[in-house]
Order: structure tokens, then C-alpha cells, then sequence
């Protein structure tokens, strides 16, 4: 097939969810053996556009056209009738299956009606495994395999269903660097092999080095359709953003002060016994960035627990400036300057059903001028909400919305300037722009940096190597629970802190 | 008074008047199925209430302790938790009162009444606190405990007042003693001797002590976050686990008081009861048609307790059986329960009133 003949077609699609345009008669062709990445902001419209591909949504206007013919989409298994198939970012795989139970699950061939066949069954994904190059293990346990296998077998499920237009939905959020380049070489042995291929994603640097066309979208409208060889990422950038992006953060060199905080031999083990901190030591200092690099699950979310006194530790030590911190409450940490900027804002940082003000004074509501004889005092914490939201260009329709009806990014500013303003002696910022588009996520760091500036002690815990490189001063690599090396920015790359994040320690010297 | 319009957002009033409006004419296509006339049997439901001032007493009498164990479902579930046991914890509450009620003379009205009622709200939080201490430090659900603590409290009532409190050969407590008394004899003889009594002033206060404490109050402030978010509640430094054991207590001593205000003020005696007299579960309907807000408790009780007293005026005037005040009660909360069917009805009153605006 040729240029004319696309496989996809979508022509003018437009969805409305109650007054809000996602998408606003969107047109895109994929052809095929084409890698097309689909790039936007956070609530740009790409999900949407997607999960209508999917049969997941109806458009309200438009059509669709699979390979010339004009189909209507009303659900998923029409959409993988036509071939489609798609590859969550959140997998779903049932852990304790093995991967051919999870692959046939829906649609198990049976022998005698009643029988499963597994026989045939695994000898068909053994030969679609080796037939692009995937090596998957058809009868090991899910549980037992790493993320990047699981999302193979997330791709050999499509296959195995006859899929040939894959939908990948932010695929790299969760690999290792090294676990990246294997999936784009799978991608590229899926095209040649006929394969055509959506990509949705924010990250630039994939699209330049995969992908063949690429179509931009912001806010619900197509703002372009580009060939990759044709641009560029701070192109690309602009278009998605709607103005100019700075990649590089500007920043002076640190001038690093004395040790603040000084963590010694911490050991946790979980619920099962495992060890999920193994003797993790580490030390901040005043007036520079740590940057904690690392897959995730490596132990990350149990250190920022031990840290800030949500979790408590078996044996080890916290010190701050002397004071011995280990297993104490987080209030009593929170008291001591420790501010802390949680990996899940949902979660940890917001109650979502208080208004902007109640979330403001989150942490200090129990504090005069906040609290006046056990009572609130409203005027103060308005006052107080008041001042933080316009320091930090929160914006909420007023101090009594909820959390909940802000986008992700004034979210994030919100927790930031709650924390910032708790003038803390030590910050740590756990994922602190997870899911935020490239005008927050500039904002944040520049905000990790001025108080690193102003000589506070900042530990930046972040699986995006990127960030990590970019904003840290100094970087150590976590890795099962313990800290497998220390290098400086300027000093690695991604290949060799990749390296050292899949656990051979060949990287800088640190630990025996 | 600017405030207290915002309390009562348009939404948070419309949803449950519709919903009222909605179970009424459920009810009333109920009683044409079955062959009643409906206009005859709320009028005369309506007559039965307002019409004199006893039936208009009585009903007062029925919304009082309905209050309470409303108000104890709203709290525990402002703080997240679901207390089912509001049932329990009025019985003990009326245990306790009829004890200190029964047992301890010589004591002066002004000191005997209000020990009673004390002991009662007590006794009814320590009660609830037991469910809210397992929940914290053992981690079992709230529901399953306290739905077992109902059985408790009921046998363990029985056996108290079968063993220390009966009067002979009756199935009932002797009498508490004068002084324990909260009637208002006055009011009462006023009202063609309908049981009126200072509980129901107080379940008014504790509304209004509800609502400050929920709103205003450094205390609230932590059981509102610990109810909406444990999470993010124990990352502020906040106690969770002292939270849901204060929730529980605080929630059963407004059941407690409930069952304390029924002794002293209603009967002057406890029965040996068969069965739960199932106050404390029609407190979860009342908070339900509240949606959980103390004045909104006040309301659903006051619309439940008018139903369920004028029930008999309507079996009497239009021979329409008391049940089906049960189905119009059930109608309105799946009313409430499934706002979306209100919505969707309200929408074109809605976008009509948008353009207006625009106009």
C-alpha cells in the first residue's frame, strides 16, 4: 500500500465530554509499516482520540476508516475484530498466570469444547515470539518476569489476537534506558515485519528516534502533522507547548555546605520478609541536590517513608544536623524542617474533597496564627491560601475550590508552595513532575534549584534519568534496596547510569 | 446569614426535597395499585400530625431520637467510617440512663437528670469506641463490629434489666426515679399530654455542636481530612488511628444520648425488648436523606419522624396500611442514593434557568 492508501484514517473526529471539547475534528492518517507518534500535554486530547480508536468512546462527529472502508467502532472487541490493538501503559496481567494463560485469557483455544489446549496454544506465541524477536518465555510465571517482559507480553497479546495497528500507549514510562532501546528495536522489527504502529507519548527525544511521521495536539485541535526527519524536538516542543521551551535549565554550580542530613545502614523488610532497604546509606548536603536515580521499586517509596517518618526502619539511623530522626512521627520530622514533596499527590500531598485553603495549611492548620484556642481561624488560613496561590501562579478558580477540580499541575504547584513555604532545612521532591506538561515541569525545577540556591539540602527521587541528570548536583544510583553508586552529572551519561540502575555496578564506586 | 446560605447550596437542598416529592408519589401509585385513595391518606397522614396539638407533640417526641442516632451516622461518616451500630449504642445509652436513673436516689433533679444523661451519651461512646479501637489497632472493619455489637447490646441490655432493674412480674423496668425525669410537664399538659421533654432541645444543640466542631474546629479539621484521606491525613502528622477511635466515641455518644433521652424522657422505664427497636438504623436512613450535614439530620428526621407518626393517622383516616409509609420512606432514599435520576429530571429546569441568566 502506498502513500494514498492509509491503513487508519481518522477524519474530523470531535468528542465532547459535558461542554468541554477533547477533541476538535482531529484528523490523522497512519500508513502502514509507519510509526506515527501522537504528541501533547497531559489533556491534550491524545487518550481520547485513542480509546475512540479503541471503541472505548463514540465520537460525536467524524469517521473512521480502517484500511479504505468506513467502520464504526461501538466497542474493544470490534476494534480488535479490525485488528487493532493496544498496548496499555498500565498493564493488565494477571501476576500469579503464566504468560500464555495470560495471553489466551478471553479467548483459550479448546480441544473436545471443554479442554484447554495450551499445547497449541504456546507453540503459536513461542513462533510469534521469535518471529519479531521478543524472547518471551511462554510458560514463565508473570510474577516472575521483569516490567519490560511483561510489556511484551503485553504486545504478544495483541499479536496473538491479529493485530497489525498497535496502539502504544506511553510505553517507556516504566523501562529502564536499556529496556527502551529494546523496545524500540521490537518496534522497528514489528513495522518491517508490516506492523503499523501508534505511539503516543511526551517524550521528545523517542519521537526523534523512532518514529517516522509525528502529529501534535494541543488542547483537543491537531496543530500539526510533521515528518520526523523533517523537524526537530525544540520544534516539536514549541508546537506542543504553544510557545518557546528551554531544555536546558540554568543553573549555577553548586557550593555545597556541610552535611545536613546523614542516613546510616537502613534495613526495612516488607510484609513477606523481603528486604526492600538493605543497608542504604547516603548523605545531603547544604545547598545541593542529590539526585536518587533508579527503577522503580528499587526501594525509593520506602526510603522517602523511612525519611519522613511514615514508615519505620529495623535498624539504621536518620540524623539531621545531630538530631537523631529514625523512627520518629512525621510531625515530629515535618517540625524539624523536613519538607517533603510526595511521589503521589493524590495520595500523600492533597485531601482532594477540601478546598484549596483547607489543603494549604495541611501541615501547620494545628500552628498559630492557623489555630486560635482549638478553633480554626478561617481569616488566617484564607489569608495564608491566598498568599501561596499567588506566589506560585496557582490556578484555581478561588481558595474555596476543591483540590480535586484542579488540573495535575496546579496541583503540583499547590504542594509545592504548601511545602517551600514550611521554609524547610531539607526538601525531598519524590517524581516531583510525574505526569505534568513541559511549562510545570520547568517551573518545578526551577523551584528545586532556588531553594537549593538558598542553601537548603534537596533530595530529587525521580525514575526520569533526564530530570535526574539536568537538575541533580550529585546522583546516586539506588538498586534493590541499596546505593550501588555515586556519580556527577557531568561526568556520566545514560548509558552507564542505566547500567548501574539494572544493578551491574560498574559505574562509579560507592558500595562493596 | 450569608453563611448559612452557603450551607444549603442549591443542589445539596433541591436533591432531597425532589427526592421527597419523588418517594411521596411512588407511594401514592402504590396505594392507587392497591386501592386506597392516596390524596385521603396524606391528607389525613398530614391531619394526624398538624391537625391537633398531641398528634403534633407526639411527632416531636418521634423526631427526637432520630436526631440523635442521624447525627451519629453523619459524624462517623464526615470522619470516613460507617457506623452501622448506632443501634447498639442507643441501647446502651438507655441502659445506662435507666441504671443511674433507677439506682441512685437522693439526688437532686438538677444533678440526677443530668448524670443520667451523661452516663447514657458516655456509655454509648465507650460502646462505639470499642468499634473504633478494633478498627484502629486491629484493622477490622467497622461494619462487621458493630453490626455484632448490636446483638451484644441488645442481650447485654436484656440481662441488665432482667437481673437488677425488673419490676416484678412485668417484662419491663420498675420506674426511674422522679428526679432523673426530663419531662416537661408543663409543655406536655399544654399539649393534651403528648410526652414532650428537654431532649429535644438538646438534640437540637447537638446539631449545632456537630456542626462547629465538624467545621470549625481544629479537631474536626483532622477527622474531616482523616475520613477524606488517611493517607494524606498521617502524611500532614496528623494521629489517624486516634482519630478513628475519637470519631467512633464522639458518634456514639450522640447515639448514646438518643437512648438516654428516650429513658428519662419518653417511657421512665426500659422494656425488655424482643427485638432492636431499630432507632439507630433509621438513623442511617435520616443522615442518608441529610446527606450527612447536622441540619440536613434535622430535616431528614423531622420528614421521617412526620411520616412514621402520622403513618397511624393515615392507616386510621384512609385504611391505607401503616407499611406503606415504609415504601415511601425506602422510595426516597433510593431517591437520594440515585441523585443522577433527580439530576437528569432537573436538567431542563436547570439549563432553563441558565439562559435566563444569559438573557
Amino acid at each position: 500500500m502506498d502513500a494514498a492508501n492509509p491503513v487508519v484514517e481518522l477524519k474530523q473526529i470531535t468528542k465532547r465530554f459535558s461542554g468541554i471539547v477533547a477533541n476538535d475534528s482531529i484528523s490523522l492518517k497512519l500508513h502502514k509499516g509507519e510509526i506515527h507518534a501522537l504528541l501533547g500535554e497531559n489533556g491534550a486530547g491524545k487518550s481520547t482520540l485513542m480509546n475512540i480508536l479503541f471503541g472505548l468512546y463514540q465520537p460525536d462527529e467524524g469517521s473512521i476508516e480502517i484500511k479504505g472502508k468506513p467502520v464504526s467502532i461501538d466497542n474493544p472487541n470490534k476494534a480488535i475484530e479490525l485488528g487493532i490493538g493496544m498496548v496499555h501503559q498500565h498493564f493488565k496481567l494477571v501476576q500469579p498466570f503464566t504468560v500464555t494463560e495470560n495471553i489466551i485469557l478471553g479467548m483459550e483455544p479448546k480441544k473436545l469444547g471443554f479442554h484447554l489446549d495450551y499445547k497449541t496454544a504456546t507453540a503459536k506465541i513461542k513462533s510469534l515470539s521469535d518471529q519479531y524477536g521478543l524472547k518471551v518465555d511462554p510458560n514463565s510465571k508473570v510474577s516472575e518476569i521483569s516490567v519490560g517482559m511483561q510489556q511484551r507480553v503485553e504486545i504478544l497479546k495483541t499479536l496473538y489476537r491479529g493485530a497489525d495497528i498497535l496502539i502504544f500507549d506511553e510505553p517507556t514510562a516504566v523501562l529502564t534506558p536499556q529496556e527502551i532501546t529494546d523496545l524500540m528495536s521490537i518496534m522497528r522489527r514489528l513495522v518491517d515485519e508490516g506492523k503499523s504502529i501508534i505511539l503516543i507519548t511526551h517524550k521528545l527525544k523517542e519521537i526523534m528516534h523512532i518514529s517516522d511521521a509525528v502529529t501534535i495536539i494541543r488542547r483537543g485541535k491537531v496543530v500539526d502533522t510533521l515528518k520526523t526527519s523533517e523537524t526537530n524536538p525544540n520544534t516539536l516542543a514549541e508546537k506542543m507547548v504553544g510557545r518557546n521551551v528551554s531544555f536546558k535549565i540554568d543553573k549555577k554550580a553548586a557550593t555545597p555546605g556541610e552535611a545536613i542530613l546523614e542516613v546510616r545502614d537502613l534495613m526495612l523488610k516488607n510484609k513477606e520478609g523481603v528486604s526492600v532497604l538493605d543497608g542504604l546509606s547516603l548523605d545531603v548536603r547544604a545547598g545541593e541536590i542529590l539526585g536518587v536515580a533508579g527503577v522503580d521499586g528499587n526501594g525509593q517509596s520506602e526510603l522517602i517513608e523511612a525519611l519522613t517518618g511514615l514508615r519505620k526502619v529495623d535498624s539504621g539511623s536518620v540524623t539531621m544536623k545531630g538530631l537523631d530522626l529514625t523512627n520518629r512521627t512525621p510531625r515530629f520530622v515535618s517540625e524539624q524542617g523536613v519538607s517533603h514533596i510526595p511521589e503521589d499527590r493524590h495520595k500523600h500531598g492533597l485531601v482532594l474533597d477540601f478546598s484549596m485553603s483547607e489543603n494549604m495549611v495541611l501541615e501547620t492548620y494545628y500552628k498559630a496564627p492557623f489555630n486560635k484556642g482549638g478553633f480554626l481561624n478561617q481569616q488566617e488560613i484564607d489569608k495564608q491560601a491566598k498568599k501561596l496561590i499567588e506566589a506560585f501562579d496557582v490556578r484555581t478558580p478561588s481558595i474555596e475550590t476543591k483540590a480535586r477540580s484542579l488540573s495535575g499541575g496546579n496541583q503540583q504547584k499547590a504542594i509545592i508552595a504548601r511545602e517551600i513555604d514550611k521554609k524547610p532545612e531539607l526538601l525531598i521532591a519524590a517524581q516531583p513532575t510525574r505526569g505534568l506538561d513541559v511549562g510545570a515541569i520547568e517551573f518545578v525545577q526551577q523551584q528545586l534549584i532556588s531553594q537549593r540556591d538558598q542553601g537548603k539540602a534537596v533530595i530529587l527521587i525521580s525514575f526520569e534519568l533526564d530530570e535526574i541528570m539536568n537538575v541533580a548536583d550529585r546522583i546516586v544510583v539506588i538498586y534493590e534496596g541499596r546505593i550501588v553508586g555515586e556519580v556527577l552529572p557531568e561526568q556520566t551519561n545514560d548509558q552507564e547510569l542505566g547500567l548501574m540502575m539494572s544493578g551491574s555496578t560498574s559505574g562509579g564506586k560507592q558500595h562493596e | 446569614m450569608n453563611k448559612l446560605m452557603k450551607i444549603f447550596t442549591l443542589d445539596s437542598i433541591i436533591i432531597p426535597v425532589v427526592a421527597v416529592i419523588f418517594g411521596l408519589i411512588v407511594g401514592a401509585v402504590i396505594m392507587l395499585a392497591g386501592g386506597y385513595d392516596p390524596i385521603l391518606a396524606y391528607s389525613s397522614l398530614f391531619t394526624s400530625v398538624f391537625g391537633d396539638s398531641y398528634g403534633f407533640g407526639e411527632t416531636i417526641r418521634e423526631i427526637t431520637p432520630l436526631i440523635m442516632t442521624g447525627l451519629a451516622v453523619a459524624f462517623a461518616f464526615r470522619a470516613g467510617l460507617f457506623n452501622i451500630g448506632a443501634e447498639g449504642q442507643f441501647l446502651i445509652g438507655m441502659t445506662a440512663a435507666s441504671i443511674i436513673g433507677i439506682k441512685i436516689t437522693g439526688l437532686p433533679a438538677l444533678i440526677h437528670a443530668p448524670l443520667a444523661i451523661i452516663a447514657g451519651g458516655l456509655c454509648g461512646g465507650l460502646w462505639a469506641g470499642i468499634v473504633g479501637y478494633l478498627k484502629a489497632k486491629r484493622g477490622v472493619n467497622e461494619v462487621i463490629v458493630s453490626i455484632m455489637l448490636n446483638w451484644t447490646a441488645l442481650y447485654f441490655s436484656n440481662y441488665i434489666v432482667r437481673t437488677f432493674l425488673l419490676q416484678e412480674g412485668q417484662q419491663k423496668s420498675v420506674d426511674i426515679q422522679p428526679t432523673a425525669s426530663i419531662s416537661l410537664q408543663g409543655l406536655s399538659m399544654l399539649m393534651d399530654n403528648a410526652r414532650m421533654h428537654m431532649g429535644t432541645l438538646l438534640a437540637v444543640l447537638a446539631a449545632v455542636f456537630f456542626y462547629i466542631y465538624m467545621w470549625k474546629s481544629k479537631q474536626g479539621y483532622e477527622l474531616r481530612a482523616v475520613g477524606h484521606n488517611p493517607n494524606a491525613a498521617e502524611y500532614a502528622g496528623m494521629n489517624v488511628k486516634g482519630n478513628i477511635v475519637k470519631a467512633m466515641f464522639i458518634s456514639g455518644v450522640f447515639a448514646g444520648l438518643g437512648g438516654a433521652f428516650q429513658v428519662l424522657g419518653v417511657f421512665h422505664y426500659q422494656d425488655i425488648f424482643t427485638g432492636s427497636p431499630g432507632i439507630g438504623f433509621d438513623g442511617i436512613a435520616v443522615a442518608l436523606i441529610g446527606m450527612n450535614h447536622p441540619f440536613g439530620t434535622i430535616m431528614g428526621a423531622a420528614l421521617f419522624g412526620t411520616l412514621t407518626s402520622g403513618s397511624s393517622g393515615m392507616s386510621f383516616g384512609a385504611g391505607v396500611p401503616p407499611e406503606i409509609i415504609r415504601i415511601v420512606i425506602g422510595s426516597i432514599i433510593f431517591f437520594i442514593a440515585a441523585q443522577g435520576i433527580v439530576r437528569w429530571v432537573l436538567k431542563p429546569l436547570y439549563l432553563k434557568r441558565k439562559k435566563e441568566k444569559v438573557l
